[in-house]
């Protein structure tokens, strides 16, 4: 399967007649409907609910940009993608933007051909271990076994821990996150690594979550975020606004519940311009004028985004933290709406 | 000739009478062809390499000097993550053909086991194989793979409760522990002794042969290669003094530390592999024995050859001629499918290469040129392997 996306990226790679692959806004819009790359499901951010649609922290960034360009956050099409198959799936054409806990790095920014449209979720990579092994502190892990996901930035920084502190370990390695799962579960490692909020969500999964604690070692920064191909600043322009427009609407209070309101009385000029109310500022993103209305009328701001999937209310359990707004002591922060 | 004779009867032409000649014609078309093929091949890169660079993303293979920064789970080559990306690449081509060959060799084994025990007169033993047949042959390989390795090796006893045998075996659901042997000095005598052994046992049977052809009288060959084979390598142990010693594997902190480790990720895919290809390997023998006229075998008998005599001196040599073809495809199969192995994380050129490093350097033209390059490389080295066995073998018309 994986091949066909490479085949397909060797032949557009090859026939396209070196134009950098701009024009995504049109193409969706053609198209009718977003192809938006997720994870192959982690609970929280990207999996399948109860009902069969798609739903998590991540999805939401999927749901506003198709309500930014649609006017309908369903018109999505979702494709799960593991860490490996990701990144040739945005090269390729195969989806229109990544939306998959995926970590910016210099390396992706810069030798891979994406761009970061922002952090969603500032995050750092840390270690599960079953609580019978008594292990405290990540630098007793000496010789152990651990379980890390193939294709990740956390497979990296594993290599580069355990040899800055001279110890050893045994790599296991898996694509998909749901094996990792099982194998650790079953007792394939001792450690389990990868971005702690990847941990709590697939704590939860686990047959017994109360066995497993996560140690106290934050080893990297790992800024996760939507990213789209370098080249086609149109369309990372249409990507970043959507959620910058979450992050606004959050600032301004508004919510999916309250935005019908707000926008009849509200009389602030950043909300009234937000909104469609005043002058033409949609437009200039060859949207409808009012597409952040539409963003938080179906999906919500990233406040309600989180607590519904990933905050303390869920099983996943998630302290904002340093994800809570700039103005409440986080580091989500969204340039002007002007 | 022809040019001389066209020039001949239309001398009025001007020079460019050769084009008529149907020779020179089909050279300029061929000549033609190539650069019209050159020229798109060109096109193509081209495009290809400015399309990368617009969009930003490197190309070129400066990246197999640079270290991986990732550890693998399994390699035969000493290897860390300060290792370069050329060499996860042999790392993970010599994975592949550990598993393709162990996998050929093995299937091979038990697809002959299974198709005559097939065609078995024993009842039992024939209904057993023709089950075995048509279950492993009908469910997909991926699912067997994950099977085995989910559903077995995974539920095997945890580190702390391992199955011991004696004490120095233990097994677990991560893997096989078993003493590493360490050589001392002296113990070049030990395979001195065996090649010995193989060159002797090459001899008695070229001479067996010969006289079993001039004289009628056979001789036990394979029990004297035995005795040779185990007999010499012994002798040459005792004499030396036991020049091996082994390191025990034992349980301390997370793992066992000492001897070596086969891990299930490994024998998943193995196992897997062999089972599945060898109920295909199983139909093509039988088809090949049932190749074989039941006269031949009547007069085999008549001649007072016993059953394994028969089956192997009448039946089995001309049914090869009809089993070895498409025993030639198992074997391509054998080694595409072990490309299955990233479903159990076992590193193979694929999970390593076009896998892990080509999501870790984005060069995804690079990786997977190079992977196809392993698989092609491969695949003709076993096709020319055994059409020339094929040939070997062929029926000599008289
Ligand atoms: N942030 C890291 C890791 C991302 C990652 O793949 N995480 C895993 C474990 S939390 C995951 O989401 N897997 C889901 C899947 O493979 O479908 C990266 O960008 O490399």
């Amino acid at each position: 399967m994986r091949f066909v996306g490479y085949l397909a990226m060797g032949v557009a790679a090859a026939l396209a007649a070196g134009q950098a692959g701009a024009g995504t806004l049109d193409d969706v819009k053609k198209r009718g409907s977003l192809l938006c790359g997720v994870t192959t499901g982690l609970a929280g951010f990207a999996a399948p609910n109860d009902k069969g649609e798609w739903a998590g922290f991540d999805v939401d960034v999927c749901r506003a940009v198709a309500a930014a360009v649609f006017g309908d956050a369903t018109k999505v099409k979702y494709v799960p993608t593991t860490a490996v198959s990701r990144f040739p799936a945005l090269q390729s054409g195969e989806v229109d933007l990544l939306s998959r806990n995926t970590t910016w790095t210099y390396d992706r920014d810069v030798k891979l051909g994406f761009d970061f449209v922002g952090v969603s979720f500032y995050d750092g990579q840390g270690f599960m271990v079953k609580k019978g092994l008594n292990v405290k502190s990540a630098l007793q892990l000496n010789g152990a076994t651990v379980c890390v996901q193939t294709g990740t930035s956390t497979e990296l920084n594993l290599a580069d821990y355990f040899r800055a502190n001279k110890m050893s370990y045994k790599p296991v390695i898996y694509e998909k996150a749901d094996e990792i799962r099982v194998a650790y579960d079953q007792g394939r490692c001792d450690v389990y690594t990868t971005d702690r909020s990847g941990l709590a969500a697939q704590r939860t999964q686990m047959s017994k979550p109360d066995d497993h604690v996560v140690l106290p070692e934050v080893i990297s920064k790992e800024p996760l975020g939507p990213l789209v191909r370098h080249g086609d600043n149109q369309w990372g322009d249409v990507v970043r606004w959507a959620f910058n427009a979450m992050i606004i609407a959050e600032e301004k209070g508004i919510t999916a519940a309250n935005v019908d309101q707000v926008k009849a009385s509200s009389q602030d000029p950043e909300v009234r311009r937000l909104l469609g109310v005043e002058g033409d500022f949609g437009t200039r993103l060859s949207l409808e004028n009012d597409w952040p209305y539409k963003v938080i009328k179906q999906v919500g701001n990233i406040g309600e985004s989180y607590e519904r999937h990933i905050g303390p209310k869920t099983p996943i359990g998630l302290d904002r933290g340093v994800n809570n707004l700039w103005s409440s002591g986080g580091l989500v922060y969204s340039p002007p709406y002007r | 000739m022809a040019v001389r004779g066209i020039e001949a009867r239309g001398g009025r032409r001007n020079g460019l009478a050769f084009l008529y000649d149907a020779r020179v014609r089909a050279i300029c078309y061929q000549v033609l062809t190539v650069l019209l093929f050159l020229l798109a091949v060109g096109y193509l890169a081209h495009n290809t390499l400015q399309n990368l660079a617009t969009r930003g993303i490197a190309s070129g293979f400066k990246f197999l000097y640079q270290p991986t920064g990732f550890g693998l789970a399994m390699s035969l080559l000493p290897y860390d993550e300060l290792s370069s990306y050329g060499r996860s690449y042999l790392v993970g081509v010599l994975n592949t053909l550990l598993v393709a060959s162990l996998g050929v060799v093995l299937a091979t084994l038990l697809g002959f086991l299974v198709g005559i025990a097939r065609l078995s007169n024993n009842w039992l033993l024939s209904r057993l194989a023709g089950m075995y047949v048509e279950l492993v042959r009908n469910v997909p390989l991926l699912l067997q793979i994950l099977l085995l390795y989910f559903g077995v090796l995974q539920t095997l006893p945890s580190l702390r409760e391992s199955l011991s045998i004696g004490g120095v075996v233990f097994l677990n659901i991560r893997g096989v522990f078993a003493p590493a042997p360490i050589l001392q000095s002296g113990f070049a005598a030990i395979p001195i002794a065996f090649a010995v052994a193989v060159a002797a046992s090459f001899w008695i049977w070229r001479w067996a042969r010969r006289r079993q052809r001039e004289t009628g009288q056979p001789f036990q060959t394979g029990w004297a290669a035995a005795a040779l084979l185990l007999g010499l390598p012994a002798v040459a142990a005792l004499l030396t003094g036991m020049p091996v010693s082994f390191e025990y594997p034992v349980l301390q902190g997370f793992n066992f530390q000492g001897g070596f480790v086969i891990i299930p990720e490994f024998v998943a895919l193995l196992a897997a592999l062999v089972l599945y290809t060898a109920a295909f390997i199983g139909e093509v023998v039988r088809a090949g024995i049932l190749a074989v006229s039941h006269g031949q075998t009547e007069a085999a008998r008549s001649l007072g050859l016993g059953d394994g005599q028969t089956l192997r001196l009448v039946v089995i040599p001309q049914a090869l001629r009809v089993i070895v073809p498409p025993l030639t495809s198992q074997y391509l199969n054998l080694t595409k499918n072990s490309s299955l192995a990233a479903a159990v994380g076992f590193p193979d050129v694929v999970q390593i290469f076009s896998g892990t490093v080509l999501n870790q350097t984005g060069q995804a033209i690079e990786c997977v040129a190079m992977v196809m390059l392993v698989y092609f490389t491969i695949s003709l080295s076993i096709s020319f392997f055994m059409n020339w066995y094929n040939r070997r073998i062929a029926l000599v018309e008289r």
